[in-house]
């Protein structure tokens, strides 16, 4: 059994529908990519997990229905999801905003062994822990979103397009801390991304969804190989 | 001198009970983004249960916690049965539902308790003191004084406990303090509960002054709002500075200016709010945003 497991799952914003009966599974330890144009339907996927938009169909983690149940039981389940546009809290202090992603956790200690190790993986961080999130540039927020996503030790981060308006070599670092927050902690991920190569650079298998619907998957190797993958998402 | 000294100690002291209900209000404001315009009459809702407990001959300490309890349980149950239903639609409708709130709680208040004026005990026992030849009542330095504590509180709820950073976290974006896990509807609850016994404070400070009535807040609220407005809505601090100002200013234009006089003394803390909010739209301690797009 998957740690987590889509099936036939589809969502609409009021009469508009989006999705169209959307499966996949994700193994624990495993990093999952969803590829796709513009309003494919990749984030509205990720808040249809989360419990921010209304889906039908199924969708269960650890086994347990979640579909239905409101974003911060599924958060509190252990699903961290970093939103689009980050989302941090903007009027609080980095180091808030970390703690306010341990929030359910109640080890003080680790909580703040945490903390350090975030500041680790993003020393940008460190110099600006004080400082309002609204004061971050758009890369330090990515980092301070995943950061804080970490905080919450969830068992599946949830990414969407954490490249989205970073300088290339911006995204690269965000990434690299990724992959090593990936394999270091082995927490699972679903990664969204446009930029295919850098969500290859986390995820082992992947998904492209056009128009609401799973188009193509299968492992990075065979998916990088795909004439069409390469030419919509690669660049080349 | 000693008599402006006095007069400006008074106004001190009115300003602390705007700034109870000026501090309720910023509250709000900052946990669901409105303006609760039934904040004076909740808290007169409150005063008269300490009034009834006070009639069947409780002790007005004991009376005054039970008022508080009734507040919050209040406040919170407005936010979850009706404010909730507004919250993140259009704001000028969720206004008009508070007012439609004032309204009908007022009515409520005057329909069990009727408009007649009735007295309402101290906290503060009756004397003055002699402080360099200026007389000041101990009424005044305890309302002072409960007001600088309330603030001190509220400074250690929001700074220091777990609490308080969850509820600015959810004053900050409640959708995003929803995927850290953080329990947000409880939490605005929890948000308009305090800011109702905060509420019912100034009620039950205002209440020994004014005799109870349904409408003794309203003043009151008036001037709150001024006070919030001016502090600059997102600033607990400003907010209370802004009301200890308007107090200070009502009782010296009421005593020195002639021909304001107490009809018209009302309007002289607007006079100043509106030069004010000329000068620094944001208001006297609210932050000057500056939006990312
Ligand atoms: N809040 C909303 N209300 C109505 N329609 C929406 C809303 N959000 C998204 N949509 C529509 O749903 C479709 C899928 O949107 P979604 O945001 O899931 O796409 P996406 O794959 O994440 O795109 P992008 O790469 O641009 O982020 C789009 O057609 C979009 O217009
Ligand atoms: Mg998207």
């Amino acid at each position: 059994m998957s740690l987590l497991e889509l099936e036939d799952v589809s969502a609409s914003y009021g009469y508009a529908p989006v999705l169209h009966g959307i499966s996949f599974g994700l193994e624990a330890n495993r990093a999952e990519g969803i590829l796709g144009a513009n309003g494919a339907g990749k984030t509205t996927t990720l808040r249809a997990i989360s419990g921010m938009v209304p889906a039908t169909g199924r969708i269960r983690f650890d086994g347990v229905d979640i579909l239905g149940k409101s974003p911060d039981r599924i958060a509190r389940m252990g699903i961290a999801h970093v939103p689009e546009g980050r989302g941090t809290l903007g009027g609080l202090s980095v180091r808030d905003n970390l703690r306010i992603g341990a929030y359910q956790r109640k080890d003080r200690k680790q909580i703040d062994e945490h903390i350090e190790f975030c500041l680790d993986l993003f020393p940008n961080l460190r110099e600006r822990i004080s400082s309002n999130a609204s004061a971050l540039s758009g890369g330090e927020q990515q980092m301070l979103a995943v950061a804080r996503a970490f905080m919450a030790q969830p068992r599946v981060i949830l990414l969407d397009e954490a490249s989205l308006g970073l300088a290339p070599s911006t995204a690269q670092r965000v990434y690299d801390a990724i992959r090593r927050l990936q394999t270091e902690t082995g927490v699972a991920m679903v990664v969204v991304e446009q930029n295919a190569s850098l969500a290859f650079s986390v995820v082992d298998h992947a998904l492209v969804l056009e128009t609401g619907r799973v188009s193509i998957e299968g492992p990075k190797e065979s998916l990088m190989g795909m004439d069409e993958v390469r030419r919509a998402y690669l660049g080349g | 001198m000693a008599y402006t000294i006095q007069l400006i100690v008074e106004g001190f002291a009115t300003g602390s009970i705007y700034g109870a209900l000026a501090l309720a209000i910023v509250l709000v404001n900052r946990s669901t983004g409105l303006i609760n315009f039934a904040q004076g009459s909740m808290g007169v809702l409150a005063t008269f249960v300490a009034f009834g407990l006070v009639q069947l001959g409780a002790p007005l300490l004991l009376a005054m916690l039970v008022a508080f309890v009734f507040a919050f349980v209040f406040g919170a149950g407005v936010e979850r049965f009706v404010v909730r239903r507004f919250e993140g639609g259009d704001p000028d409708t969720a206004v008009v539902v508070t007012i439609g709130l004032f309204v009908l709680i007022a009515g409520i208040a005057a329909l069990i308790w009727g408009y007649e004026p009735r007295q309402f005990p101290s906290l503060f026992p009756p004397q003055s003191i002699e402080i360099l030849g200026v007389f000041i009542s101990l009424r005044s330095v305890g309302t002072i004084v409960v007001l600088v504590a309330v603030m001190a509180l509220l400074q250690v709820l929001f700074r220091f406990t777990k609490l308080g950073l969850a509820m600015r976290a959810v004053a900050d974006n409640p959708q995003s303090a929803s995927l850290s896990g953080l329990p947000v509807s409880r939490l605005l609850m929890v948000g308009w509960g305090l800011a109702a016994v905060l509420g019912a404070l100034a009620g039950i400070l205002v209440a020994p002054q004014l005799f109870i009535s349904p409408t003794m807040l309203d003043f009151a609220l008036v001037y709150a709002l001024a006070a919030a407005i001016l502090g600059g809505l997102d600033s607990p601090l400003g907010a209370v500075v802004a009301a200890w100002f308007i107090g200070i200013v009502e009782n010296l234009a009421g005593a020195y200016i002639d021909f304001i006089g107490d009809d018209l003394k009302i309007a002289v803390p607007f006079i100043f709010m509106l030069v004010i909010l000329i000068a620094r739209p944001q208001g006297l301690f609210g932050r000057k945003v500056t939006v990312r797009i």
